[in-house]
């Protein structure tokens, strides 16, 4: 990696149909660095990838390769290849034809064509399959051709368009380890987008953050998840407890009606802020030596630790413990200075409640099928009932004959 | 915004002008035939002579809905069996149901002539049986016959694929919900088979209200359609004014029966085709 | 029992399909005239039809020179047309260009055939022509009632393929129209060439258009049918049709035993083929 920038994104601004996709981006990308952009569907990460290509040209803002201005400049001229999502393999080739594709455009003489194309696939481990039809190969293996035929004309840049989306668990992270590698051994440069944040922090030297077609943060993996910048990154990138908190003064701060000790400082005093503690930096100790307390509303089992979503004065934390506790214990929470993270108020605060629901959309349906859970059973065993009796009163008649 | 190449632009341009010329033109070339006289000035004279016509319009419409109605109730329970059998044996008799129209359906009216004429082969057969001959040819029984023999393979093919697409889990939902036989077939395969109902009924419709060569070859030149007397208007008198009045009438006309069997379909479908 | 009363419907319903075309084949055997009288077994209505006096073999050459011409021209065409109708952003637009695409499924035959007519004569008498219809109005209006089922057939294998493919072209140093060329084209060639075989039959098949835009020059083989009324019909067009059936059943034979190891796809269809189909634009 070095500190020249290969790409550089200058106020990119981007619109479809009066929607705005990306607002005022700026992103600088260099040369040999894994770069991921990192946001749900319609954070504008793929209309960014589309404007490096060259599919799309954005309506205000410059785009630069090293020092030269690409706007304007076709797809097919860019010095860049891109893996599509589903591949985009050409299915009227094999697998030799396809990984040339590239070559043959570019008139490269035959015998090179067949030795590059083959040293290719044995790099992506694909020896043997030349001759095959791309329709015949598994989703690993099609992934594996559209590396191939992208590498093999040495870009200098390589675009990823959530290239392993359509994989299977276990594939899936067997294929970031090598593309890791390939990343590694070859120097070129990636750009990989995916909505899966688990990937972004594996894979990437630097995750970019994005969210209604801007950038929310930018940094290394562990910056990301250590020192998000406000609550939408805390709320996406792993789990988190976020709560309205005030910075009484420099390495203070209270929150959940106690004062704790923090590590932040650089905020007014009295100014109101957000406080994000991740669930595994929580300790459940006995309820007189906790910080706080509350009471254990849900315990689920989930193999490496129990999940548990402790009620303190109506807010639902979760805490990541492989302690045992009961529903309904009282017990108290102890937090360290160093788990809790002060970020300033941002557009996305009080966006992010608790851990009574996972999702928005079970939040608002909840109320609702609680009580006509309850009235539902209620008449089942009602009916039950009813059925026992009348089946049991001619037992009984019998019984006594 | 996009990068258009070049041929992305005028790739279309063929086909655009092709359609505005003979498509869409020709439309209008009807409607103005139809309001002029044959001296060019503007008359509703053409218009108000169909009232002349009223009768064959009548008859075109009931022998059309009857032939229509027939075909439906053939062809439904025929794509059933159809959709029921294994998946060889339906490839099979789709593919039967096909080749008579992949014949020229002239050719197999004609057939239907020597089959049906007063000297033809039924009543040969009948004649060796000593029974007197009977008049099949000229009756609109033969013509809405030679409608429903031209035209069910429309009916029965959307039906079919639309029954042959029906999920199998979703029947196995109804019986296990506790419907079976008739009522599985009530409530269920009837509602979900009715988008190729709707399109069979359209596809057989139109060609028969709109047929002449069957009307003349089994009606005996005895029986009148609308178009018959499109043919006669423009082939024989060469009145290409009346000629387009009653194409216009006839457009008009499936139009707003397509229009009015949209509406008692239900509101569901977006369009006459599904 | 329910299955028995099934397949005896089934049964019958086949016999009254396939019966005149059951007629047909005996009578062409036939050694007599007619064509309901069965004489004895010939093959000389065969022989005549395979002499050069026959007057079907310049309907047949016809119609099969019409039926190719139309059918290419069309599929160049509408092929064209469906990729640029695949490309088209405004919906307005693009829903007016499937809503005039269907007017020809859509209108019974003699509609079509009229207005075509109509517009040649009237452009006929603009120019003072003393016969407006000829060989190539004929051609006009046989691939523009072409045109349509060609559309049909290749858009559902463009919204098939990957919409990335022609991107993934040009990402790796093709222009755009060498991208349309070496990619897009081969991935809808089944859609191409079914559109293209199905114009061609429509083509073979059509009488009711035929017969208002052709010219007295040219006449094509269901048009020689349909006036032999007026003569006694001779059992030669049964031979000549029965040559055909058999054709027909080899090509459909041949397409089935071969279609049979491709996967069932959903074919694409209008009116004249008869198969279900869902619109695109709602």
């Amino acid at each position: 990696m070095t500190e020249k920038n290969i790409i550089e994104l200058k106020n990119i601004t981007v619109r479809f149909d009066g929607d705005t996709v990306l607002d005022n981006l700026n992103l600088s990308i260099r040369d040999g660095e894994f770069v991921t952009l990192l946001g749900s569907s319609g954070c504008g990460k793929t209309t960014t990838l589309r404007i490096i290509a060259g599919f799309l040209e954005p309506n205000e803002g410059e785009v630069f390769f090293g020092e030269k201005n690409m706007n304007g400049v076709p797809a097919h001229k860019r010095e860049v290849n891109t893996i599509f999502q589903r591949y985009a393999l050409f299915p009227h080739y094999n697998v030799f034809d396809n990984v040339a594709y590239g070559l043959k455009v570019r008139h490269v003489p035959k015998d090179e064509i067949r030795e590059r194309v083959t040293e290719m696939l044995r790099l992506v481990n694909l020896e043997g399959f030349a001759k095959r039809s791309v329709a015949k190969l598994s989703g690993g293996q099609q992934q594996r051709v559209a590396i191939a035929r992208a590498l093999v004309l040495k870009p200098k840049v390589l675009l990823l368009d959530e290239p392993l989306s359509a994989l299977d668990a276990k594939l899936r992270k067997d294929m970031q380890v090598e593309l890791r590698n390939i990343q590694q051994a070859t120097g070129i440069t990636f750009i990989f987008v995916t909505h899966d944040q688990e990937e972004a922090l594996s894979m990437s030297d630097t995750v970019v953050v994005m969210n209604e077609g801007r950038v929310q943060q930018i940094g290394s993996p562990e910056d990301i998840y250590n020192e998000p910048k406000n609550a939408f990154v805390a709320d996406f990138i792993g789990e988190s407890n976020i709560l309205d908190g005030v910075m009484k003064a420099d390495y203070t701060a209270s929150f959940s009606g106690h004062t704790f000790k923090c590590v932040d400082k650089g905020f007014l005093p009295g100014e109101a802020v957000d406080i994000v503690v991740r669930p595994e930096d929580v300790d459940i100790v006995k309820p007189e030596d906790g910080m706080l307390r509350g009471i254990v509303t849900t315990v689920t089992f989930l193999g490496v630790h129990y999940e548990i979503i402790v009620d303190i004065g109506g807010f639902k934390w979760m805490i990541q413990t492989t302690d045992y506790a009961g529903v309904g214990d009282t017990v108290g929470l102890s937090i360290d200075p160093d788990a809790i993270h002060v970020m300033k108020k941002s557009k996305y605060s009080g966006l992010y409640g608790d851990y009574s629901t996972f999702s928005d959309e079970m939040e608002e349906m909840n109320q609702m099928s609680e009580e006509l859970a309850e009235e539902f059973a209620e008449e089942i065993a009602e009916e039950r009932a009813e059925e026992e009796g009348a089946g049991s009163a001619p037992d009984s008649e019998s019984g006594k004959e | 915004m996009k990068n258009r190449s070049f041929l992305q632009r005028i790739i279309g341009a063929p086909y655009v002008l092709w359609a505005a010329i003979f498509i869409v033109v020709p439309l209008l070339i009807v409607a103005y035939y139809a309001f002029t006289d044959p001296a060019g000035g503007f008359t509703v004279d053409n218009i108000k002579n169909l009232g002349d016509y009223g009768a064959i319009f009548r008859d075109s419409i009931l022998y059309s809905v009857a032939a229509t109605l027939i075909a439906l109730v053939l062809a439904y329970p025929f794509a059933y069996v159809m959709s029921r059998k294994r998946e060889k044996t339906q490839q099979i008799m789709m593919v039967l149901v096909m080749l008579p129209m992949w014949m020229s359906l002239l050719i197999l009216t004609y057939s239907w002539m020597n089959i049906l004429e007063r000297n033809g082969i039924v009543n040969a057969f009948l004649g060796k049986l000593g029974l007197e001959p009977m008049t099949l040819i000229g009756t609109p029984a033969a013509v809405i016959f030679g409608m429903v023999y031209n035209y069910i393979p429309y009916m029965i093919l959307p039906i079919y694929s639309v029954m042959s697409k029906i999920d199998p889990s979703v029947l196995e939902a109804a019986e296990d919900l506790g419907s079976g036989g008739a009522s599985k077939l009530y409530r269920v395969i009837l509602p979900l088979s009715m988008p190729g109902v709707v399109s069979g009924v359209t596809m057989v419709f139109v060609p028969s209200v709109s047929t002449f060569y069957i009307s003349q070859k089994l009606g005996d030149g005895k029986i009148l359609l609308v178009g018959d007397v499109i043919e006669r208007q423009i082939q024989a008198q060469n009145n290409y004014n009346a000629g387009a009045a009653l194409s216009l009438v006839l457009m008009v006309l499936i139009i707003l029966s397509l229009a009015l069997m949209k509406l008692f379909a239900g509101e569901g479908d977006d369009n006459l085709y599904v | 029992m329910k299955k028995a009363i099934g397949n005896i419907f089934v049964g019958l319903m086949y016999f009254v399909l396939y019966l005149p075309l059951l007629i047909m084949l005996v009578f062409s055997f036939n050694s007599g005239r007619s064509t309901s009288v069965f004489k004895g077994f010939s093959f000389k209505w065969y022989a005549e039809l395979f002499t050069n006096s026959s007057d079907a073999v310049l309907p047949v050459r016809n119609t099969l020179f019409l039926a190719v011409l139309s059918a290419v021209i069309a599929t160049v065409i509408g092929t064209a047309a469906a990729v640029y109708i695949y490309y088209v952003k405004n919906k307005a637009w693009k829903n007016t260009l499937n809503t005039v695409t269907n007017i020809p499924m859509m209108n019974p035959d003699i509609v079509t055939g009229v207005s075509l007519m109509l517009l040649f004569v009237f452009v006929g008498r603009l120019v003072g022509a003393v016969n407006s219809l000829n060989f190539f109005t004929l051609l006009i209006a046989h691939i523009t009632f072409n045109i349509p089922y060609v559309i049909l057939n290749v858009l559902p294998k463009l919204n098939q393929t990957d919409p990335h493919l022609a991107e993934a072209a040009q990402d790796l140093g093709s222009t755009p129209t060498e991208a349309f060329f070496r990619v897009v084209l081969p991935a809808i060639m089944p859609g191409v060439t079914s559109g293209l075989m199905m114009a061609f039959t429509l083509s073979l098949d059509d009488f009711v258009i035929s017969y208002y835009t052709t010219g007295t020059d040219f006449q094509t083989l269901p048009l020689y049918v349909f006036n032999m009324v007026k003569k006694p019909v001779k059992p030669s067009i049964y031979a000549l049709y029965s040559i055909i059936f058999l054709l027909v059943l080899a090509v459909l034979l041949f397409t089935n035993i071969s279609g049979m190891k491709e996967k069932k796809e959903n074919k694409p269809t209008g009116r004249r083929t008869g198969i279900h189909r869902k619109q695109e634009n709602h």
